[in-house]
Formats: structure tokens, C-alpha cells, sequence
């Protein structure tokens, strides 16, 4: 038979793996050559292109034990690294639980990107323009990591640790992500402005608020996506709020205080200046928007 | 590094094929040159302009970012099993043809699958939804109006009974 020979990546090994124990094996033999293949919506355009060019990919799509979303003690949600954002925007249950997705999901590129991408994947890649690092870094989010020696914890914040790059060893892998569940007088909010739906964010913010029966803030956490290195936690830019009300001035003060706090790299699209903009303007939004969704529901 | 061969079985609109395959082809370049289903297209070949996009397990995918050694095992769709076997075209297919939803129909393929997908699931959404769903397939031809009419249009005769 007569073979086409179209290929646009360069050639490699093909592991379907089993079981996660044999993952982290190969991982281990293997290290910096190999990579996991999860939903492939970052890694296979890199291939594509040959940005990319692993000696050896260890496909982890077939590890079910790594997809889903377990809610052990009603306060905490785990999400197998390997759950698809797809199976993550049709979990009613997941979104009342974690509104902070319900927002940020749907500026994850398209639908058909959606039905492949995973979170493990996402968070891995670790994009400084994707929403859902920021939304990790603000929700305090554990990060599950595991090899053949043993397992560790890490929060979001120390798990980025600059540009596409994160904390984890050669031979580790992100296996699940515990989020605490939102809870009564805690409101949040996703926003973001990009050039088109779907593309890479100029800049978006992720705002959580805790207020008291006295509609006082107790808590404020921002994280911002697209204007630094990694995911930017600005919350220290909030420490006002904390022991006040969600009045415009109030908020008004936060915003220029993350415009003060971020240093944005400017790109192609829109200029540092702009970007610092669109990130006072953001950051004013959805703190309001989300004190919003606590006092009127 | 050698290029290693891999046995895969996949199931496309409904008929089983066997094939081995290179680790490295990509599951549109399978479907277009070992298959002869050169009825998804490839456009951008990194994720962004939804020509190619199939139907995996029933839902919406770009075949460019999957190897097709990933799709062994499960059920693929693609355009060419969209119209019935008599050739009566589906009622999507219809109301795209009624509105004069495509002109150079480069990237009609891919709409289609992912619109087809998007009416199982919704089958009376608002024109926003509509375009929401159809952000992940470019189209530089219509400008997008005459396809939001059909799919609107094929979602009312989907509701009324179509097949």
C-alpha cells in the first residue's frame, strides 16, 4: 500500500498509559524528554508547529481515575487533573460550588477546544494570559502533585512560578486540584477583555469577597491573568477594603492600587498603558459585581 | 527516534475501519489521507479556525490537535455522514442551503459538525447562543449572518419533529 507521509509533528514515542503509577514510572525514566499528554490544546499546536518536540509523549487521557469531580466533605471540591472543561461547565453542582468557573469557563477558546482541553493540562501549561491559573490563585486553590517517590501539596500561588513554568520536578505530575466550595456572604466574580470571544485575555480578574452581617468586607482576594509572568495575586492591593464597605470610593482605591501593584508586559495587541487600563477598570467591576452577587443574591 | 507504528481501530459514522498508523499523524490528516474522508478540511492546523473539527463520541473536536492513534477505540462523525444514506440532507444541511449559509464552503465542514453537535444539546437557542457556539469556526466569506438564520431556522424544524 501506498503511503502518504503528511506530518506535521516531529516524531516520537506513544505511550497509552493504564495506570497512573506507570505514568510516573516512565516519567521518571524518561524526565525532561517526555511529556504528558493530557487534552493536547496547548502542547499538540507547539508539535504542530515543532515548537514542541518531545522524545516521548505519555498519553494520560486513558487514566479515568484522574477525571472527575469528588466532593468528599461538602467544603472541599477536587478535580482530577485530567477532567475536561467540558464535563467541568455541565456540572450544575461544580459551578453553584465553585461560580468562579461559571464565569471564567466560557472565555476558555471555543467549544471544540472545550471538549479536549483538561484543568490538570491548563494548570500545567501554566499560561500566564489563561484564566483559570488566576482563577486557582485567587480561590487559594491545593495542588495534588505526585512521582514514583511521593506525593506533595502545593497552593496555587507557589505552583506558578514564571512564565510556562511551575514548580513541578521532572518526574512530577499534577494530579488533582482541591478548591474550597463558596459559601453564604462570599460572592465572586470572573471578568476579562480580550480582542475577540475566545482569544487570549489582555487582561482579566478574578475577585472574591467575604462580607459580614454588616455587609463589611472580612476577606478580599484578587488574582489577575494576562499582565504579568505568571498568574498576579494583588489581594495585598485590597488589604483596604478589608473592615470596610464595597462603596465606589472604596473600590475606586483597590483599582488604582492594582494599577500601582502590576507590571504588564505589553504585547502586540495592547500596549502596558492600556493594559493597566483595562485592569483598573476590571478590578472595579467585578469586586463590585461580586459584593453585588452577595447582598442581592 | 523512531517512528513507531500503532494498530488502531475506529469506528467512523458508523462503519469500523482498521489501520496502523504513526504515532505523529494527526487524526485530520488520518481521516483525509489513509481514510479518503477529504470531506473535513484543514485550515489553520493549531486549533483556531474550526475547519476540521469531527465529532468525537459525539462531541465537537479539532482533529488537527488529536493524534489519530488517540481516537482508537472510539466513535468518530464527520461531514460525509451527515446526510442519510439516500442522500436526503440533514435538516441543518437543508436551512444552510436554504439561506445561502456558505459561499467558498472551505470552512462549512467544520460549522456543520460543530452546529450539529450544538442543536443535540440545544435545540431552541437564542441568536446569541447561536454565535456563541460558532465563535470556534472562522468564516471569511458570509460574515457569519446567513449561517445564524439556518442554524436558528434548522433548530425550528428539528423542534417540529425533523429528523
Amino acid at each position: 500500500m501506498h503511503r502518504t507521509r503528511i506530518m506535521k509533528p516531529a516524531p516520537f514515542r506513544y505511550i497509552a498509559v493504564s495506570s497512573l503509577d506507570e505514568a510516573l514510572t516512565l516519567k521518571a525514566q524518561h524526565g525532561d524528554e517526555a511529556r504528558f499528554l493530557a487534552g493536547g490544546q496547548s502542547l499538540i499546536p507547539a508539535m504542530n508547529f515543532r515548537l514542541a518536540r518531545p522524545a516521548v509523549l505519555i498519553d494520560i487521557n486513558p487514566l479515568s481515575e484522574l477525571a472527575g469531580i469528588d466532593r468528599p466533605d461538602g467544603e472541599t471540591i477536587r478535580v482530577g487533573a485530567v477532567t475536561r472543561y467540558r464535563a467541568l461547565e455541565r456540572d450544575q453542582a461544580f459551578l453553584k460550588a465553585c461560580p468562579l468557573f461559571a464565569d471564567a469557563l466560557p472565555h476558555i477558546a471555543h467549544p471544540q477546544i472545550r471538549s479536549r482541553g483538561t484543568i490538570g493540562g491548563n494548570l500545567s501549561h501554566a499560561d500566564p494570559a489563561s484564566e483559570l491559573p488566576a482563577v486557582a490563585t485567587a480561590m487559594r486553590a491545593r495542588m495534588k502533585i505526585r512521582s514514583s517517590k511521593g506525593e506533595r501539596e502545593l497552593e496555587a500561588s507557589e505552583f506558578f512560578a514564571g512564565l510556562l513554568t511551575t514548580s513541578l520536578e521532572p518526574e512530577e505530575m499534577l494530579v488533582e486540584i482541591a478548591f474550597p466550595a463558596t459559601k453564604t456572604r462570599l460572592g465572586s466574580c470572573f471578568m476579562e477583555v480580550a480582542r475577540r470571544r475566545g482569544d487570549f485575555a489582555l487582561a482579566g480578574v478574578a475577585a472574591i469577597v467575604e462580607l459580614n452581617e454588616e455587609d463589611q468586607c472580612t476577606d478580599v482576594r484578587l488574582a489577575l491573568c494576562g499582565v504579568g509572568e505568571t498568574p498576579v495575586d494583588a489581594s495585598d492591593a485590597a488589604s483596604s477594603l478589608v473592615g470596610q464597605r464595597c462603596t465606589d470610593k472604596a473600590i475606586e482605591a483597590v483599582a488604582a492600587e492594582v494599577q500601582k501593584a502590576i507590571d504588564p508586559p505589553s504585547n502586540v495587541h495592547a500596549s502596558a498603558d492600556y493594559q493597566r487600563h483595562i485592569a483598573g477598570v476590571l478590578t472595579r467591576r467585578a469586586i463590585a459585581t461580586a459584593h453585588q452577587r452577595v447582598v442581592h443574591g | 527516534m523512531a517512528d513507531e507504528s500503532h494498530d488502531i481501530t475506529v469506528e467512523v459514522n458508523g462503519a469500523s475501519y482498521r489501520a496502523t498508523v504513526e504515532a505523529r499523524m494527526l487524526l485530520s490528516d488520518f481521516l483525509r489521507h489513509e481514510l479518503k474522508l477529504a470531506g473535513t478540511h484543514v485550515g489553520c492546523e493549531h486549533g483556531v479556525c474550526g475547519a476540521c473539527t469531527v465529532l468525537l463520541d459525539g462531541a465537537p473536536v479539532r482533529s488537527c490537535l488529536m493524534f489519530a492513534v488517540q481516537a482508537n477505540g472510539h466513535e468518530l462523525a464527520t461531514i460525509e455522514g451527515l446526510a442519510s444514506a439516500s442522500g436526503d440532507l440533514s435538516p441543518l444541511q437543508a436551512a444552510m442551503h436554504e439561506h445561502h449559509g456558505l459561499q467558498c464552503g472551505y470552512c462549512t465542514p467544520g460549522i456543520l459538525m460543530t452546529m450539529t453537535a450544538f442543536l443535540r444539546e440545544n435545540n431552541a437557542p437564542s441568536e446569541n447562543e447561536v454565535r456563541e457556539a460558532l465563535s470556534g469556526n472562522l468564516c471569511r466569506c458570509t460574515g457569519y449572518q446567513n449561517i445564524v438564520d439556518a442554524v436558528l431556522d434548522a433548530a425550528g424544524k428539528i423542534r417540529a419533529g425533523a429528523p
